[in-house]
């Protein structure tokens, strides 16, 4: 006799309260990502943060100077100034001069982004669905439907959660390293947005639009991302996960994948 | 300066309150209407804000634990119309109503009819609002911006409601608008030159200019969504030849403005609470209107700074970038005069002080998100992401909300004639400046380290925090019955307030006794 769902559900949120490596350690920061890219927007975000907290330092010790020290409960009489052209000028200019420096890296970043058309190795193309991600490599004739494969035991609490709870597919966008990648993506139904942080790329999948991104990633291994733009009710349940292999061992993949789309024309297939 | 006798105006029937609901219902009294305003304002913040504890409780761990996906999505959606329109917008309204006319020196609103009409409205656009969350197919999921095509070809039965419910609450700001212009444009008493308007005044008037100036946006966009889901046009649909991104150039068109209509105001405020508890005259009256007149401008040019990651040219980008950079100017001009307001005065913390302090360093934390989410390639980052929402949650409730607790608290004794419980509103204020951060300050975490936005259920990674989070908006929720008691027991009674209820205060409204008479100036008061 197996036990009751009921007592299994209690047994196991027990456990999953008991146990603290469900939970991982906190992440306070962006990580910096594994293309030039990611590097060069985690650089970008760092610059603008260490800007507003200077910033910020110099206004509020001037705020709580006055909070501490000008309180009428201290014996402090107030001043009579209400105006000073010069301080005003001088404050408008500071802000507007670190603004400008600050627009230009990050310009010219934003240009390198869109460098789209130049010496791409491979095409993919991202369609977004109710809610799926399906890619197709453009060319090869290959295609992959990607869905979440965290079982619902696991979200509806009955089950203990898997390291990569809801960060896991059944199949892996399989990329080589080391290759300038180009992103198109569209979707079928709903605006999507295909969404890697590793990658720095976040592109909206727009139904009837085709919109292009691009990464060269350094280091193989497994980047995860999810969909970022509401898309009804599974929103949540789209993950992305890109799995970055060598260039021989990523020629090895395609050429089996597209041996098996050879033998079953209907893999790959929306059902 | 001139008080009008109040007991001359009493013995005409005309001239005061008639008893029982009618009082309300027909009322064309600026007071009446402003506290109708504000109470209705206050059941949206508690209706909307018992919503945002149910979207806590479901994120306070992994897994579902309350709420299916589909009600969970329609719980973000109605809080979030809910919050913009029915509580800090009607808010903004109601205090104009009970403060401008006082401020001015005018008998009333100017045109006292339209004023109910306009109140009135919104019940009727809420009910209607609030009715699609017992419909078959559910309440609104599609978020509040209400993207096409997800609003559209995807959306339920119900959106048909949430768009007629839009549209009131248009005509009703609408409305709202064109009386608060008249009023200032046209009460003012005489020798109150536009210079010398206080500076709520000021940030009303231009408010009022930008609803006038949106809210038609927002109703044609909706009446576009409207078309689509009913009368086969194709205006958001690719498949019939039309761009869903052109919804949200015209959406955000309405939106960005929004922003600055949800804030305005609240700068206006603490130019008045400021000085006020600093004892020492406004620094930089011109620069201030100017910032604000260069604020409201600029909030049309920027609207595409919502949108980059929907594959904007890069030239756009750019410019979006630039533009959006550029409000920080006139947004610090600001911060750096309220703060040159305080430095040399003679400060103390009276519960509205405290709420002015609170919004003038989480506002400017709010700001500073900002100003990170505008450099276009961060944004791919944060957008969409928690992020983000910590951004707005950060200018709208300690910006937005605190400015509207803070009025509230620096004029209930004006409005009821009774001083509030110093000691209460203080265990109000801390409790609520405290937990409103461990409730926010996470979610900034969490979207740097990829948590987006709208979602029901999260990966492992972002446990900690969203734990966090939700027991702050657990205590942050439960601090804001304590405001609720203490403005019920402020009416009922308390210290009586003098017609000059703080010690540092300037302005006409200072001169009326505490509570006003029921109409403010029959006689134009002269102004210094
Ligand atoms: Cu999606």
């Amino acid at each position: 006799m197996s036990p009751s769902p009921q007592f299994r559900a209690l047994v196991f949120s027990l456990l999953l309260a008991m146990n603290p490596s469900v939970q991982a350690d906190y992440i306070f920061n962006m990580t910096p990502g594994v293309t030039e890219i990611s590097r060069g927007i985690h650089n970008l975000h760092m610059v603008i943060f260490w800007i507003c907290v200077a910033i910020g330092l110099v206004v509020f010790s001037v705020m709580f100077y006055a909070i501490i020290w000008h309180r009428k409960s201290r014996g402090a009489k107030a001043a009579n100034f209400h105006e000073n052209t010069l301080v005003e000028i001088i404050w408008t200019l500071i802000p507007f001069s670190i603004l400008t420096m600050m627009a230009i890296p990050a310009a010219q970043l934003l240009i390198k982004m869109h460098d789209t058309k130049t010496d791409s190795d491979l095409s993919i193309k991202i369609v977004g669905h109710q809610w799926y991600w399906e890619y197709e490599y453009l060319g090869e004739g290959v295609r992959v439907i990607s869905r979440l494969s965290t079982p619902q035991e696991q979200i509806q609490n009955r089950d203990i959660k898997n390291p990569h709870y809801l960060r896991e597919v059944d199949n892996h966008l399989v990329v080589p390293q080391k290759k300038k990648i180009r992103f198109l993506t569209t979707a079928n139904d709903v605006i999507h947005s295909w969404w890697v942080p590793a990658l720095g790329v976040k592109k909206d999948a727009i139904p009837g639009f085709i919109n292009e991104a691009w990464a060269k990633i350094e280091e193989p291994g497994i980047y995860r991302g999810q969909c970022a733009e509401l898309c009804g009710v599974l929103h949540g349940f789209m993950p992305i996960v890109i799995e970055v292999k060598t260039e021989a061992e990523y020629q090895t993949w395609l050429l089996e994948k597209k041996a098996l789309m050879n033998n079953h024309p209907t893999i790959g297939h929306t059902p | 300066m001139s008080t009008i006798p109040i007991e001359v105006q009493d013995h005409n029937p005309h001239h005061s309150a008639p008893p029982g609901i009618k009082r309300w219902l027909l009322t064309t009294n600026h007071k009446d209407i402003g506290t109708l305003y504000l109470w209705f304002s206050l059941l949206m913040f508690l209706l909307g804000g018992s919503m945002a504890m149910g979207i806590r409780a479901e994120l306070f761990k992994p897994g579902l634990q309350f709420f299916e996906p589909h009600f969970f999505n329609q719980l973000t959606t109605m809080h979030g119309l809910i919050m913009i329109f029915g509580a800090v917008m009607p808010a903004f309204v109601g205090l104009a109503n009970w403060m401008l006319p006082i401020m001015i020196g005018a008998p009333d609103m100017a045109l006292p009819r339209m004023n109910n009409w306009s109140f009135w409205i919104l019940p009727f656009a809420f009910t209607l609002l609030i009715s699609t969350l017992f419909m078959k197919g559910g309440a609104p999921d599609f978020g509040w911006t209400a993207y096409a095509p997800l609003s559209t070809t995807y959306g339920p039965k119900s959106t048909d409601f949430f768009i007629f419910s839009i549209h009131l609450m248009g005509i009703s700001s609408i409305m709202g608008a064109i009386n608060i212009i008249a009023t200032i444009l046209n009460l003012r008493a005489p020798s109150m030159t536009l210079m010398k308007m206080p500076i709520f005044v000021w940030t009303w008037l231009i408010t009022a200019f930008l609803l006038i100036a949106v809210m038609p946006i927002l109703a044609g966009a909706v009446t576009m969504m409207l078309m689509d889901r009913n009368f086969g046009t194709s205006f958001f649909n690719a498949a019939g030849g039309g761009d869903p991104v052109m919804y949200q150039h015209i959406f955000w068109f309405f939106g960005h403005p929004e922003v600055y209509i949800m804030i305005l105001p609240s700068f206006g405020i603490m130019s008045e609470i400021i000085p006020t508890f600093s004892r020492k005259r406004l620094f930089g009256y011109p620069s201030m209107v100017y910032a604000t007149c260069s604020i409201a401008f600029l909030s049309f040019l920027v609207w595409a700074h919502h949108m980059f990651t929907t594959g904007m040219p890069v030239i756009g980008e750019i410019y979006f970038m630039l533009a959006t950079m550029l409000i920080a100017v006139p947004t610090g001009v600001k911060i750096f005069n309220w703060v040159a307001t305080m430095f040399r005065g003679s400060l103390s913390f009276e519960t509205p002080m405290l709420f002015a302090v609170a919004f003038l360093i989480m506002f400017t934390m709010g700001g500073f998100s900002g100003l990170m989410l505008a450099i276009v390639p961060a944004d791919f980052q944060y957008h969409d992401t928690y992020f983000v929402v910590a951004h707005f949650h950060y200018v709208l409730v300690p910006g937005a909300i605190f400015g509207i607790m803070a009025a509230v608290y620096y004029w209930l004794p004006k409005w009821t004639g009774h001083y509030y419980s110093e000691h209460l509103s203080k265990v109000h204020f801390w409790l609520s400046a405290i937990s409103i951060n461990v409730l926010f300050f996470p979610m900034h975490f969490l979207g740097l380290a990829g948590m987006p936005r709208r979602i029901p259920d999260y990966a492992l990674e972002f446990a900690d925090f969203n734990r966090i989070a939700s027991i702050g908006g657990f205590v942050f929720g439960a601090s804001q019955l304590i405001f609720l008691y203490i403005i019920i027991k402020t009416i009922r009674g308390g210290e009586k307030a003098p017609a000059l209820v703080w010690e540092g205060a300037n302005g006409l409204e200072w001169t009326l006794s505490s509570p006003p008479p029921y109409h403010s100036f029959s006689t134009p008061p002269l102004v210094p």
